[in-house]
């Protein structure tokens, strides 16, 4: 009894002591944003690296959701006689859920488990340690431009899963299962609201890639600099975010379609 | 020190994430009524509003001019209180207008139809807060069949 | 002489471990000082300590009649440009070539124009002879190469101090010679204040003008190279003849053999 209890206490300490040290961390990184002369060049080369890479994925797999989509929507809508509204059922679950959500998975499995090994990698061959050493913030030149690559790309990313989805739906729903191609686009701009699901579809995937990004970068930072360390963080990245991802989506569901 | 390949790419890439945007908001979304658009509130008392639902549409003659923004219930009739944003853009709606909840297709989504009123004079416009005296209530199918039952016992 | 670096009674826990016990250090400006001992009691940690990396739990550290301890962030990485660190794996960075790693301090602390960047790069890799390989990338470099590649680094922006942690840890003969010749001749040329932590103790004796040998969370003997040789502290002559049971037990703390090995018969 007294044991457990003490052993519930140690692992509350542990749990705390991790996220103050991850607040440290983006508070140093955060504050690193000026300086813009020296870090764009760094900034772009990480967004190359945390976005552009992660295109493709990111690309093909919106491109097989969205054809998906509207193949499983298209055999019940065409029960009730429906199949009109097959353009607004893939365009809203692509943007309100499947685009951010999706993409963040995705990210955190790319993009978020190469960030943590990198770090991890750099921490464990001693060049965080040396950048100290050469007078250099490693939050400023190792973290801040990683992170800000993530927060930039994935709702770019996302916003490139959604489009690339509805013209997937669009192929299979309007040229493949004969859906009429001008009540595929009308219903679904009839259906489908600026503010309401676009802007707040942005909003997830901007909270989600801050979450995932800090998630992965912090991993890294803080991970026990050995093999085994670096790929317990890296499970720990994967596994972490997406389940941060699910959780926080449900919130902001909540928040923002709920009452 | 940077490649100009990388340079290049990134360019690219965020050209397309800015082309996907566009395609969201200009081509998938509708841009009629949207949240930051002004709008004014009209208000109808309904006897039974059916299925209609906040965010619900109104139309005049298939045309959507606003949507449902609150729906509750008077506390002294205990009739539903229907609250309607409708864009400024259509205004002058004469007194006497109705409208009717209506459904499009037999199973489809229900929404408001405001069937405008013919105006002469002496009939006022309908302004910011006022009522809509003229309702008819949502059809429930239920008491349709009810009804189509009742009536033919009687034959 | 003056001492460039000073350390008054240290004492540092990691956790519940102790690893220094009020140890007090003096490092003469201009020398060479090696800190020798066995593996596994911080040597590292030490230089980390002097660097400013770890806070000790009390006792002070003074670079330049400056106390590291005291400082706050800023001054400590203004404290820093002074100083130079070797790591162990030499800590290239690996997504850039050999130049671009010993440009990068240059181009982090200074704001030289590019062709005088290029010229101060090629004299440093000159230096440690490696001058052929700027453009090769870290993994195309041997252990020794790379060593010499991180000394060019940490060695680009002149400073005052140069800490070597482990730096003949796994090299063979040859670049073993090398890096004493280079460690011993930068020295000299540069006027540099170096502290070498090793447990290579016949290289290090070669170019040391002082040694401190620490054991069991303490400094055990220290002196010139003819004084540590010439000490008749068995613990110090155990260490610098490497004999395998002497004041540092061979085996690790256990119970008595007999009692664990009928412990199952019982």
């Amino acid at each position: 009894m007294m044991q457990s209890l003490v052993h519930l206490g140690r692992n509350a300490i542990d749990r705390i002591s991790t996220l103050g040290r991850a607040a440290q961390l983006i508070w140093g990184a955060i504050i690193a944003v000026p300086q813009p002369v020296k870090n764009t060049p760094l900034l772009i080369r990480q967004m190359y690296v945390v976005g552009v890479q992660s295109f493709l994925i990111v690309a093909v797999s919106g491109l097989f959701i969205g054809m998906v989509m509207a193949l499983q929507s298209y055999t019940v809508l065409i029960d009730y006689g429906a199949e009109d509204s097959l353009g607004p059922m893939v365009a809203l679950s692509l943007l309100r859920e499947l685009g951010p959500v999706v993409t963040a998975l995705l990210f955190a499995g790319r993009a978020g488990s190469a960030l943590t090994a990198e770090i991890g990698l750099m921490k464990a061959t001693e060049q965080l340690s040396s950048l100290e050493m050469m007078a250099i913030d490693p939050l400023r030149r190792i973290i801040a431009p990683r992170f800000w690559a993530g927060v930039l790309t994935m709702p770019m990313l996302a916003l490139i899963f959604s489009a690339i989805g509805i013209l997937g739906g669009k192929f299979v729903g309007v040229d493949w299962l004969g859906v009429d191609q001008g009540s595929y686009w009308s219903v679904m701009q009839a259906s489908v609201e600026f503010h309401q699901d676009v802007v707040n579809g942005f909003i997830k995937s901007l909270v989600f890639a801050a979450v995932v990004t800090w998630i992965a970068v912090f991993n890294g930072y803080d991970c026990e600099p050995t093999s085994e360390g670096i790929s317990a963080a890296t499970t720990k990245t994967v596994v972490h975010s997406s389940l941060a991802v699910l959780g926080l989506d449900f919130i902001l569901t909540a928040l923002m379609f709920g009452l | 020190m940077l490649s100009r390949k990388i340079e290049l790419l990134v360019g690219l890439f965020v050209a397309v994430a800015i082309a996907a945007g566009l395609m969201l908001s200009l081509y998938v979304a509708n841009q009629g009524i949207s949240g930051d658009q002004e709008t004014y509130q009209l208000k109808a008392k309904f006897d039974n509003i059916g299925g209609l639902k906040v965010r619900s549409a109104v139309k005049v003659g298939g045309v959507v001019i606003g949507r449902v923004a609150d729906i509750s219930l008077d506390k002294k009739n205990f009739t539903p209180v229907v609250t309607l944003d409708i864009s400024t853009k259509y205004q002058d709606f004469p007194e006497t207008s109705s409208v009717a909840i209506l459904t499009s297709g037999l199973l489809g989504e229900q929404y408001i139809g405001l069937q405008p009123g013919f105006s002469f004079d002496g009939i006022g416009t309908l302004k910011d807060g006022d009522f809509v005296e003229d309702t008819k209530s949502a059809l429930v199918l239920e008491d349709l069949i009810g009804q189509f039952l009742f009536s033919k016992n009687k034959d | 002489m003056q001492n460039l670096v000073e350390v008054d009674n240290l004492t540092f826990r990691r956790g519940e471990r102790i690893i220094y016990e009020n140890i007090s250090m003096r490092f003469e400006q201009g020398k060479t000082t090696a800190i020798m001992g066995p593996s596994g009691i911080g040597k590292t940690t030490l230089l980390r300590l002097i660097g400013g990396q770890l806070k000790p739990d009390s006792g002070d550290i003074r670079f330049q009649d400056k106390s590291i301890v005291s400082m706050n962030r800023s001054q400590l990485y203004k404290a820093r440009r002074d100083m130079g660190m070797l790591f162990q794996s030499g800590a290239l960075f690996t997504d850039i070539n050999v130049f671009d790693n010993v440009a990068y301090p240059l181009r982090e602390h200074t704001k030289l124009p590019e062709h005088l960047i290029r010229l101060v790069v090629l004299v440093k890799l000159q230096a440690v002879g490696l001058r052929g390989a700027a453009g090769l990338m870290p993994s195309e470099l041997s252990g020794g190469m790379a060593r010499r590649a991180a000394l060019a680094r940490a060695i680009a922006l002149d400073p005052k101090l140069i800490m070597y942690d482990e730096p003949f840890a796994g090299q063979d003969p040859i670049s073993m010679g090398v890096l004493v010749k280079l460690i011993r001749e930068l020295n000299n040329a540069l006027n540099l204040t170096s502290i070498v932590v090793t447990h290579d103790v016949d290289e290090v004796m070669q170019i040391a003008d002082y040694a401190y040998i620490i054991a069991d969370k303490k400094v055990i003997g220290e002196g010139t190279p003819e004084q540590i040789r010439a000490s008749d502290s068995p613990l110090v002559q155990q260490f610098l003849n490497g004999a395998a049971d002497g004041p540092v037990p061979f085996h690790y703390a256990a119970k008595p053999l007999q009692d664990e090995l009928l412990q199952g018969c019982k």
